[in-house]
């Protein structure tokens, strides 16, 4: 690929200027609090774990971890299990009102998470599914389903249709096709797909701080609660707040190849 | 490769149908039912016909004008982080480096601001720009800017704008980077026979590579940034005053700050209806493209090498190699 002058440049300033503000929060998170508001360093003088010893011992504060990645692997699974099959419908058949179909999940991808918080709050309160788990997975199912309908249908098209007609010729039954032969052919974009759900549903906090109360809260609607009497404890929520990058910055390496693919909602 | 017509695929698409249907058309139905009443408190609901519409769409009533100006307001956010991320994102994607480990280097770093949660990227930025505390408030400062993003409403839209940035222009960059592996070397050096200078080949190569991916970079910053809520929220509460107030952050304090649920039923109905607007133009627009490229895969097939990340590789239609 052909690139401009001084491209080098250019990438090296960019980046500073994406990892400046990521830095300035792991350097809080490993300051004491009379550090960060006496003084301006650029690296912890006295470095200290005290704000993670407090957030891994404290329950109130690592269940919020636990609450967050129970109703995102439970979105996942879900949004996932749904999608295959019409994936591969909507990438193998043409029925009615497929095309239809196919930009009303488009437009659930696009709406606005503040328009369903309060009918969302109604909805699961009188099924009393409200502060579980369940209620933020499915609440976030609105815009992880059409995301992964839309990523698994452009891997099941790359998928010879000679494929499926052999297996068929051979007997197999559709069940036993779809689960012993398309899915492990697009088992990386089955991947893919699962890490754009679980990013997704990690990211929104709208509808889960809407959601949930006391017993399903999410890491970071907990994270509000640093302000106390004596002030912000800044050290405390930077280093909370470093703790929610981990996870997806674990994951960036497997998925870096698709990442432009499952942002473009798989049409890349 | 034409599809089978066969309608026993509905009961494929049931489940997905049934889930998104759960969560998308039973809320909204009781937006509709909301956005038609007016209530006394206790439950007790009276029809209010279209009355909270008219008074939406009255800049001079107090809802109306605050929708209206949260309207402007947000308008001018998408416009404004368009204009900045676009170009930056071509730019960033062309600087990419051709191979090796820094490749890959890059594609993660650039790719972690977009897995930061939403509120956590506020927190960034708010430690970031604080006077006292923060990097940039106090370099500011110290270089003689009077910077404060909590009371003065242009550092508060700066802070916001290019927390924006920061947040979103990888995926821009992303998006046009994989558009750009998809261009063939024949091209380059066809373009180098004939001496085309660097302008040159960005314009008549490179840029209508770009159309699709810049398609859909384009409308999902729009949306995206049309819907923002966290992000704002908590850099800035949607102060100072209101003038960072977007349409989000007006709707929930209606919804769940003020509980006048008729009127925030009939903010949230206008607000879809503009998002299914929007959506529709580019469903339409991204499935013409389609269908244009197909044509001319089928015309010309030479003009229509197969991408490197393709997820629609259409091995029948497209030829490898390409004798241009």
């Amino acid at each position: 690929m052909h690139s401009i002058p001084g491209r080098r440049l250019i990438m090296g300033l960019f980046l500073i200027f994406l990892l400046l503000p990521i830095y300035w929060l792991v350097n809080m998170s490993f300051k004491t609090n009379s550090e960060i508001v006496s003084t301006m360093t650029l690296w912890p003088h006295t470095p200290t774990l005290q704000h993670y010893k407090r957030i891994f011992t404290d329950e109130s504060w690592y269940s919020g971890y636990i609450n967050s990645l129970e109703y995102v692997v439970l979105n996942t699974i879900i949004s996932i299990s749904v999608a295959l099959p019409a994936a591969y419908a909507f990438s193998r058949y043409r029925f009615l009102g497929d095309k239809h179909l196919f930009f009303w999940l488009l437009s659930n991808r696009m709406a606005p998470a503040a328009v369903y918080a309060l009918p969302f709050f109604n909805l699961y309160s009188a099924i009393g599914l409200f502060d579980t788990p369940w209620a933020v997975a499915l609440a976030h199912c609105i815009f992880n389903v059409p995301l992964a309908v839309w990523i698994l249908e452009g891997f099941v098209s790359g998928v010879p249709r000679e494929i499926d007609e052999t297996a068929f010729l051979d007997g197999y039954s559709f069940p036993r096709f779809f689960i012993k032969i398309l899915v492990p052919l697009i088992a990386s974009g089955i991947g893919v797909a699962a890490f754009f759900c679980f990013m997704f549903s990690w990211v929104e906090l709208l509808l889960a701080r809407t959601l949930t109360s006391v017993s399903a809260k999410p890491i970071a609607a907990i994270m509000t609660r640093t302000v106390s009497a004596s002030g912000m404890d800044w050290g405390l929520l930077a280093a909370a707040g470093v703790l929610t990058i981990i996870p997806g910055a674990l994951v960036i390496w497997f998925v870096r190849n698709y990442i432009a693919s499952g942002f473009a909602l798989g049409r890349v | 490769m034409d599809k089978t017509v066969n309608q026993k695929a509905w009961f494929l698409v049931l489940p997905v149908f049934l889930v998104v249907a759960f969560s998308a058309v039973l809320p909204l139905m009781t937006v509709v039912n909301y956005s038609m009443q007016d209530t006394f408190g206790n439950n007790q609901f009276f029809w209010n016909g279209v009355g909270w519409f008219k008074e939406l769409l009255d800049p001079s009533t107090d809802l109306g004008g605050r929708f209206l100006a949260s309207l402007g307001r947000n308008l001018f956010f998408s416009l404004v982080i368009l204009a900045i991320e676009v170009p930056l994102g071509i730019v960033v994607a062309l600087s990419m480096p051709r191979e090796g480990w820094t490749v890959a280097a890059c594609l993660v770093i650039l790719a972690l601001p977009l897995l930061i949660p939403w509120n956590v990227v506020g927190t960034i930025w708010q430690i970031f720009g604080r006077p006292d505390i923060g990097l940039l408030g106090y370099v500011l400062n110290a270089a003689g800017i009077d910077y404060n993003y909590v009371s003065n409403d242009i550092d508060a839209w700066v802070t916001v704008i290019v927390m924006d940035v920061w947040h979103w222009t990888s995926l821009v960059a992303l998006l046009c980077y994989a558009g750009l592996k998809s261009i063939p070397e024949a091209y380059y050096q066809a373009a180098q026979i004939d001496g085309a200078s660097r302008w040159a080949v960005f314009k008549a190569i490179q840029l209508p590579k770009m159309n699709r991916v810049l398609l859909i970079a384009v409308l999902l910053r729009f949306m995206d940034s049309f819907m923002i809520y966290t992000e704002p929220f908590v850099v800035t509460g949607g102060g100072p005053g209101n003038s960072t107030t977007f349409v989000s952050i007006e709707l929930v304090k209606i919804a769940l700050g003020q509980f006048d649920l008729g009127k925030a039923a009939a903010l949230s109905l206008v607000y879809n209806l503009i998002i299914l607007i929007v959506c529709w133009i580019f469903y339409t627009v991204m499935t013409n493209a389609g269908a244009e490229r197909k044509v001319q895969a089928e015309s010309e097939p030479a003009a229509e090498p197969k991408p490197a990340a393709a997820l629609k590789p259409v091995p029948a239609l497209k030829p490898k190699e390409g004798v241009a």
